[in-house]
């Protein structure tokens, strides 16, 4: 699987927080893909809109309550259109599938659209290691690809890079003159990758939607790259998820007016590719043989936990990304893996362990944003209070991960809580310690006009580095009524 | 509401009011007396377990769920100038006693009784003049759980815009939260303090010279931010806006 770098999400964020290059590409999350979905919205009305999630949703859950049926469907149908569909229980058995069917085919080139599972399962190594050279042909994807780097961002894998290290870096690495010009660059990536297209055994593709009545692998892009790789090489293999499927056609055309208008703000893509097969007698072109893997790699963990089984609905349109205030802050790849933002914040350790990704379902506010704007209504919040919950309590220990200090604090706070008598104590006690610690010099808290401005004390300390406290009055609320406010004596 | 007998209130004033904000909780106490309302402050209460909860230790937002629970077991209504506290309490108390159908059965007899302040005001007493007023600009800052899990969005604004003296001013991107998040705050405070930088710049933006919530955990926040840099915008709860002969002070 890909590197995983979850630990450093701290020490990664404060690094990515404080670029100022990043700051000017998240800026445009916010301004630009989200904006132009709510204009995508407000144009068929929010109702209407409410009324699509609603039935994507029900589709997602009948789905998932039968996965083993409509999966079933698929490969029968898959198969019945001539194509072969192989499933792979992890990462591993999945490269290994790839791995065969390259050696058996004798493929040295292959051309690839995007796809976030193959990420996942770190599949463009493992091709390589077999000898295959491996070209990404969604352009933010070959960008990423050139320049080594991992996706940013679910739809906009290149988004953190200006257009002059992309100039750069074409320069460096196709060697044409260096540009800035958009198009230019655009037409310099469209060359190189119209000859490898041509040159490719093997078109891999990943799938936004698989349907399971008519065994057909739907794909959406706007590149065009899509469509070149599922049908010029002679080998088209697919690669997904085993969430991606939805029974009917039918089904299909509610998903297809909520993921563009999500993702881009777009009523529609510019292609949308639909392969059932491969190609047959009396087609023009397309592959000779079409196969889909369908991968597990800890899926069906999630799928069994009825807390986490509602992340599998996502449609990766990254509407929770360009919505959250965490992720305009942090970026992609503070998230250490594949799947970046709210949702990544949950799938991540669902999929790699929580014990290695405990510091993602803590890294937001719980704003909930995020499942205001999803599109098929995932709670996204509770699925982060229920990691959390994991975290803290879980009776297995290969999930339990929360530190000391917190299980400490916890403790220490809810016995204080359980005491009126004993948080009246704390309130005296707090407010001696701090005009006593406010009177020594240098150490080790300052006030100013009734506000804590500085203070050296553990946690507290992580306030007052960028905001004044107000300290703790004379009288708490409780004693203030008993003096001034209650009316009579048991307390009205 | 029946128009005999007055409505009675117990006020659950939340933490933060109670140890850090008390003048707010005064402040409530006078907007609702003033508004007829028979308010009692049951000594008992605490924390409602929202902190713990957050953090993933149900067990222990059990164990102070359930001394909510008990100590507002014959309450009326309990009036909660909190949204975050008030979610808790009318919403995440659901999922806290999911398994357990006794204690869960008391929950939602008790959520069907809480209501944020605002929100009582409106929809209980049905009040939008509170016969106040008020002299400077102010914008609102509408808290996230206040907003997406209580589904409180107008309320407050109706009562702030029928206060005669108050201009109300827009918040640029004022659904976006503040960063505060509780724990997330302490956590992670390069983030938070991220989030906090561009809510202070929007509310300075806002050319207001007061800045209105209902939640006193994104006041803490955005009234640090302000305090830090020096503005001299003020942060009022929505009850300090309201009442009277609130003291100008914090």
């Amino acid at each position: 699987m890909a590197d995983i770098k979850t630990r450093d999400f701290s020490a990664a964020s404060a690094v990515s927080i404080l670029d100022p290059q990043l700051r000017k590409a998240l800026a445009q999350v916010g301004t630009g893909f989200d904006a132009a979905r709510r204009a995508a919205i407000d144009e068929v009305s929010q109702e209407l809109w409410d009324e699509w999630r609603e039935e994507a949703r029900q589709i997602k859950i009948h789905t998932l309550d039968h996965l083993d049926y409509y999966l079933d469907l698929l490969d029968q149908n898959v198969t019945k259109a001539g194509g072969h569909v192989h499933f792979a229980k992890d990462a591993a058995q999945a490269n290994d599938i790839m791995g065969e069917l390259v050696r058996t085919r004798n493929i040295k080139v292959a051309t690839k659209s995007k796809s976030m599972v193959s990420e996942e399962l770190s599949l463009n190594p493992a091709l390589e290691a077999q000898g295959v050279d491996v070209y990404e042909t969604d352009l933010g994807e070959y960008i990423i690809q050139l320049a080594k780097e991992t996706p940013f961002h679910l739809v906009a894998p290149a988004l953190h890079k200006t257009k002059e290290q992309v100039a750069q870096l074409f320069t460096d690495k196709l060697g044409i003159p260096y540009t800035e010009d958009i198009n230019g660059l655009a037409a310099a990536a469209r060359i190189a990758l119209r000859e490898k297209f041509l040159q490719a055994d093997l078109g891999i593709s990943g799938a936004n939607f698989l349907v399971a009545e008519t065994g057909t692998l739907v794909i959406i892009t706007n590149e065009g790259n899509g469509r070149l790789s599922t049908s010029a090489p002679r080998i088209h293999v697919g690669i997904t998820g085993m969430e991606k499927v939805i029974p009917s056609m039918q089904d299909l055309a509610v998903f297809l007016r909520l993921l563009p208008r999500s993702a881009t703000g777009q009523g529609i893509t510019s292609y949308v590719s639909m392969v059932t097969g491969p190609r047959r007698a009396d087609d023009e072109d397309g592959p000779e043989e079409f196969h889909l893997i369908i991968v597990d790699n800890g899926r069906s963990k999630m799928l069994a936990d009825p807390d986490l089984r509602e992340a599998l609905y996502c449609i990766r349109c990254a509407a929770c990304l360009n919505i959250c205030p965490v992720y305009q802050k942090v970026g992609g790849h503070a998230y250490g893996w594949v799947y970046p933002g709210p949702i990544g914040a949950i799938v991540t350790p669902s999929l790699i362990g929580l014990k290695e990704a405990r510091d993602l379902p803590q890294a937001s506010s719980l704003c909930g944003a995020c499942r205001e704007v999803c599109p098929v209504k995932i709670n996204l919040p509770r699925m982060l209070l229920h990691l959390r919950q994991k975290s803290a309590e879980s009776p297995d220990s290969s999930e339990r991960s929360a530190g000391l200090v917190p299980n400490l604090v916890a403790g220490g706070y809810t016995r204080l809580m359980r005491s009126p008598s004993l948080l009246k104590l704390s309130h005296t006690w707090g407010r001696w310690k701090q005009n006593v610690w406010a009177a020594m010099p240098f150490f080790p808290l300052t006030k100013r006009n009734g506000m804590i401005r500085k203070t050296s004390l553990p946690l507290l300390s992580r306030w007052t580095r960028s905001r004044d406290l107000p300290e703790l009055p004379k009288n708490a609320f409780r004693d203030i009524w008993k003096k001034e406010l209650s009316q009579d004596k048991d307390g009205r | 509401m029946s128009s005999s007998q007055p409505p009675k209130a117990d006020l659950f004033v939340t933490c933060i009011i109670d140890q850090l904000y008390p003048q707010v909780g005064v402040s409530v106490v006078k907007v609702l007396r003033r508004l007829g309302v028979e308010v009692a402050f049951l000594e008992d209460q605490t924390c409602c377990g929202q902190p713990l909860y957050n953090s993933g230790y149900t067990k222990k937002a059990r164990t102070l769920a359930r001394r909510v629970l008990d100590t507002f077991g014959d309450s009326e209504y309990v009036v909660v100038p909190s949204g975050s506290c008030s979610a808790m309490m009318k919403v995440f108390y659901l999922d806290l006693f999911r398994g357990d159908p006794e204690m869960l059965k008391k929950a939602e007899l008790f959520s069907s009784k809480v209501y944020e302040f605002s929100q009582f005001l409106t929809s209980v007493l049905g009040v939008e003049d509170t016969g106040s007023t008020y002299q400077g600009t102010a914008t609102y800052h509408p808290s996230c759980h206040l907003l997406r899990e209580m589904e409180v969005r107008d309320e407050p604004k109706k009562l702030l815009n029928s206060v005669p003296g108050l201009e109300m001013k827009d918040l640029p991107g004022a659904e976006t939260c503040c960063g505060f998040g509780g724990a997330f705050s302490i956590k992670f405070p390069h983030i938070s303090e991220g989030m906090l930088a561009d809510k202070v710049d929007n509310v300075i933006a806002s050319g207001a010279d007061t800045l209105v919530s209902c939640d006193m955990g994104c006041l803490m926040q955005i009234g640090g931010g302000l305090s830090r840099q020096g503005s001299g915008i003020k942060v009022r709860h929505l009850a300090q806006v309201i009442d009277q002969d609130s003291p100008s002070s914090r």
